[in-house]
C-alpha cells in the first residue's frame, strides 16, 4: 500500500514538538516522526500509547524466576537429593539468588529481543533515511496526505510558524520504511 | 520540554555546541590518527597483556603450585584480583543505570565509557576464578547440564555457584545494556561515513535504525527497563560475592555486614576507576567540552560519600568484633591492625578513609592533578582492602600450629599486571572504534544552541521550492 505523505523538516526539537501538537490539534494524521535522539514529550504530542514491552519484561522475568526455582527444587530434591551438611533438600532461601539472576537475565534479553522484533530491527536490514542528517541534527515530521481534508499549502503555511526548514511531498510504499 | 532547559542550571557541556558539532566532535577521534599519547598508552598496555598471557599460560601448563599459596592461606592474590575487578565494574552500572533512574543528566557524558569499563572489568574478573580451577577447560562443569555422571547436578546451595550465575548474568546484561545504548550512535556513524568497511560494519550493528519516533518510544521503555533490572542486579552481584566469604566460618569473614560493606566498597573503587579513565579520556581524546570539571567534581562528591560509608564499615567491623565476645573474632581484628600484615591494613585505611577526606575542600575537587592522585590512591587502597580481608583472616586461624605467612609469587604478580593490560588494551581500543560519549543521549540532555538554519547544497533547491510554495499559498490565502 502506498500513501502520499508530507515531510516537514525542523532544526530544533522545540519546533518539532510545537508543530506536532499543532498538526495533531488541526485534525491531521501523523504517520511518524524521525529524530536524532529521543525527544521528551514527543510521544504525548504524537499521542503514542505507553509501550506494552513492560509486560514482556514482566512475563519473561517471572518465567525466569519460577522456571529456575522449579529447576533448583527438582535437581536438589527429586533428581538426585544430596545431603549437604544436613541442610534440608528443598530449602527455599538458598534457591533465591540463582532464581533472581535467572529472572534478570530472561527479563533483560526478553525485552531487548521484543524491542528488536516489534521495531523490526535486525542485522542486515537496509536503512533508507527518510531525509539526510536524520541521525545527526534534523527532525522530520511525517504527515499523512491521504486525508481529503488536507490542503498542502495551508499546512505548509501553518508549519512556517514553527521555523520549518523545508517541506517535501513523498509517496511512501508499504507503510513504515 | 526537558528540565535541563531551565536557565537556572549550568549547561552540561561547554563551548556553545550545535547538534551537528556534537556529532562531529565525538566522532572526530575515530577519524583522525591516534595521538602519540594514545600509542604510548596502547603499547604499554599491550606489553602488560602479553606478560599476563605468558604468566597464565605458564601457570596452567605447570599447575597452580606456581602460586605462593599454602594450606593455611588457600585464597589470596587470585581471589583478591577477582573481587577487585568485579568491584570496578559496579560503578559503571551505578552511573549508567542508577543515575539514569535518578534522572541525573550529567551522567550522559560518562555513561558510555563507564559501561565499557564495566564490561572489560567483569571480563578481567572472570579470568581469575577460571584460572583458579587449575583445569579451566573443565569450566563447563559449573553449569547445570545433563551429564553421564548420574546426572549429578551442581550444588545450588553453594554461594560459589551463585557467583557463577551472578557474574555471567552481570556480564551478559552489561553487554546488552551497552550495545542497546550504542545502536542509535552506530546509525549516526553509518550515515556520516563514506561507503567502505566502517559503513558496512556500522550498518550491521545499527540493525537498520532509522530514528523513527515510534522506535524511540519503545527504545526508551526498554532502556528504562534495563536500567531498572541492572540496578538490583549490581547489588545482588556484590552481595553474592561477599557471601563467598560471609557464609564461611572463618573469623573476619563470618559477618552480616559483608553484603552492604562489599557493595559500598565496590562502588567506591569503581568510581575511582571511572574518574581515572575520564581524566585520561578527556585529555587524550580532546573531549574537555564534554567531560567538564563539573563532572569530575560530582564524581569526587560521590567518591567522598562512598569513602565515608567504607570508613564507617571498617569501624563497625572492629566494634562488632569487640562486642561479640568471641576471642577468635577479636584476635583477627587485632592481628589485622597490629600483626605482621598491618602495613597492608594501614595502607588501606590511609588510601580509602583518610585521603578522600581532602575532597571536602572545593579547591581540591577543582584541581584535576590533585583528583588524579587521589583516585589512583583509592584504586590502590581498594585493592588492599580485598587483600586484607582475604589474607589477614586466613593466615592466622584457630590453631596457632597452622599459622602461616603468605608472599605472592612472581607469576601471581604477572597475572595481576596482565589483567590491567587486558583492561586498558580493551579500553583504548574502545576509544578508537566507538564513540566514547553517547551521542544521542548527550544531544537529548545537553542544552544545545539551536542549530543554525544553514543547509548543505543538496538540500537548498528543495527548500527554495518549498518556500516558494509556502509564499504562493500565503498569497492565495490572503483576502
Amino acid at each position: 500500500m502506498s500513501a502520499r505523505v508530507l515531510l516537514a523538516t525542523f532544526a530544533h526539537e522545540d519546533d518539532l514538538l510545537a508543530a506536532t501538537t499543532a498538526v495533531r490539534e488541526s485534525g491531521l494524521r501523523i504517520v511518524d516522526a524521525f529524530t536524532p535522539y529521543a525527544v521528551h514529550g514527543l510521544d504525548q504530542a504524537m499521542g503514542l500509547k505507553p509501550s506494552r514491552l513492560t509486560w514482556v519484561c514482566f512475563i519473561c522475568g517471572m518465567a525466569g524466576a519460577l522456571g529456575m526455582l522449579w529447576f533448583e527444587h527438582w535437581t536438589a530434591s527429586v533428581a538426585w537429593p544430596i545431603d549437604v551438611g544436613g541442610k534440608p533438600w528443598n530449602s527455599l532461601p538458598s534457591d533465591v539468588p540463582v532464581a533472581f539472576e535467572a529472572a534478570v537475565l530472561l527479563a533483560g534479553f526478553g525485552s531487548v529481543f521484543a524491542l528488536f522484533a516489534v521495531s523490526r530491527l535486525f542485522p542486515g536490514k537496509q536503512s533508507h533515511p527518510i531525509r539526510p542528517r536524520i541521525t545527526d541534527d534534523r527532525f522530520v515530521l511525517v504527515i499523512d496526505e491521504s486525508d481529503a481534508a488536507l490542503d498542502v499549502p495551508t499546512v505548509q503555511l501553518m508549519l512556517t510558524e514553527f521555523n520549518v526548514v523545508e517541506t517535501e511531498e513523498q509517496v511512501r510504499s508499504g507503510g513504515r520504511s | 520540554m526537558s528540565d535541563s532547559d531551565s536557565s537556572l542550571r549550568p549547561p552540561l557541556i561547554t563551548g556553545d555546541k550545535t547538534l551537528g558539532d556534537v556529532t562531529r566532535d565525538i566522532c572526530a577521534p575515530m577519524d583522525r590518527t591516534p595521538t602519540s599519547l594514545w600509542y604510548a598508552a596502547f603499547f604499554v598496555s599491550l606489553a602488560a597483556l602479553i606478560i599476563g598471557v605468558a604468566a597464565v599460560w605458564y601457570q596452567i601448563a605447570t599447575g597452580i603450585g606456581t602460586w605462593g599459596l599454602n594450606k593455611t592461606v588457600g585464597w589470596a592474590f587470585d581471589i583478591t584480583n577477582f573481587v577487585f575487578w568485579v568491584g570496578i565494574g559496579h560503578a559503571g552500572t551505578l552511573i549508567s543505570a542508577v543515575l539514569f533512574l535518578f534522572r541525573q543528566k550529567w551522567r550522559t557524558a560518562v555513561n558510555r565509557s563507564a559501561e565499557a569499563m564495566t564490561l572489560f572489568a567483569v571480563m578481567c574478573a572472570g579470568i581469575f576464578p577460571l584460572i583458579h580451577m587449575g583445569r579451566p577447560w573443565l569450566a563447563y562443569w559449573m553449569g547445570p547440564y545433563p551429564n553421564t555422571r548420574g546426572s549429578l547436578w551442581v550444588n545450588f546451595k553453594s554461594p560459589l555457584l551463585w557467583d557463577v550465575f551472578a557474574i555471567s548474568t552481570y556480564l551478559a546484561i552489561s553487554a546488552v545494556f551497552w550495545y542497546v545504548g550504542l545502536i542509535p550512535d552506530m546509525a549516526t556513524i553509518r550515515d556520516r561515513s563514506k561507503p567502505g568497511l566502517r559503513k558496512r560494519i556500522t550498518s550491521i550493528l545499527s540493525l537498520g535504525w532509522d530514528g523513527s519516533a515510534r522506535t524511540w518510544h519503545r527504545y526508551e521503555t526498554v532502556y528504562m527497563l534495563l536500567a531498572g533490572l541492572a540496578t538490583p542486579l549490581v547489588f545482588s552481584v556484590h552481595t553474592i560475592v561477599s557471601m563467598d566469604f560471609a557464609t564461611a566460618v572463618i573469623p573476619g569473614w563470618h559477618t552480616t555486614i559483608f553484603p552492604p560493606y562489599f557493595v559500598a566498597g565496590a562502588i567506591f573503587s569503581g568510581l575511582a576507576m571511572v574518574t581515572t579513565l575520564m581524566l585520561i579520556a578527556r585529555k587524550t581524546m580532546r573531549l574537555e567540552d564534554y567531560i567538564t570539571a563539573k563532572h569530575i567534581e560530582r564524581m569526587c562528591l560521590l567518591m567522598l560519600s562512598m569513602g565515608c560509608i567504607v570508613g564507617l564499615a571498617y569501624a563497625t567491623e572492629f566494634f562488632m568484633a569487640a562486642y561479640s565476645g568471641n576471642g577468635y573474632e577479636q584476635f583477627v581484628f587485632l592481628n589485622r591492625a597490629l600483626g605482621p600484615m598491618s602495613w597492608a591494613y594501614w595502607t588501606m585505611v590511609t588510601c580509602n578513609v583518610i585521603v578522600p577526606q581532602i575532597l571536602w575542600f572545593p579547591k581540591v575537587r577543582k584541581s584535576l592533578p590533585a583528583v588524579f592522585v587521589i583516585v589512583i590512591l583509592v584504586n590502590v587502597g581498594m585493592w588492599f582492602e580485598r587483600f586484607v580481608i582475604i589474607v589477614t583472616s586466613l593466615h592466622r586461624d584457630f590453631l596457632p600450629s597452622s599459622w602461616a605467612h603468605y608472599v605472592p609469587s612472581t607469576i601471581e604478580i604477572a597475572t595481576l599486571v596482565g589483567s590491567f593490560g587486558l583492561f586498558f588494551t580493551c579500553f583504548l581500543l574502545f576509544c578508537r572504534i566507538a564513540p566514547v560519549i553517547a551521542i544521542a543521549e548527550i544531544k537529548g540532555a545537553g542544552r544545545l544552541k539551536k542549530s543554525d538554519l544553514s543547509m548543505t547544497t543538496s538540500e537548498a533547491p528543495q527548500t527554495i521550492r518549498a518556500q516558494a510554495a509556502v509564499h504562493e499559498a500565503a498569497l492565495t490565502e490572503a483576502p
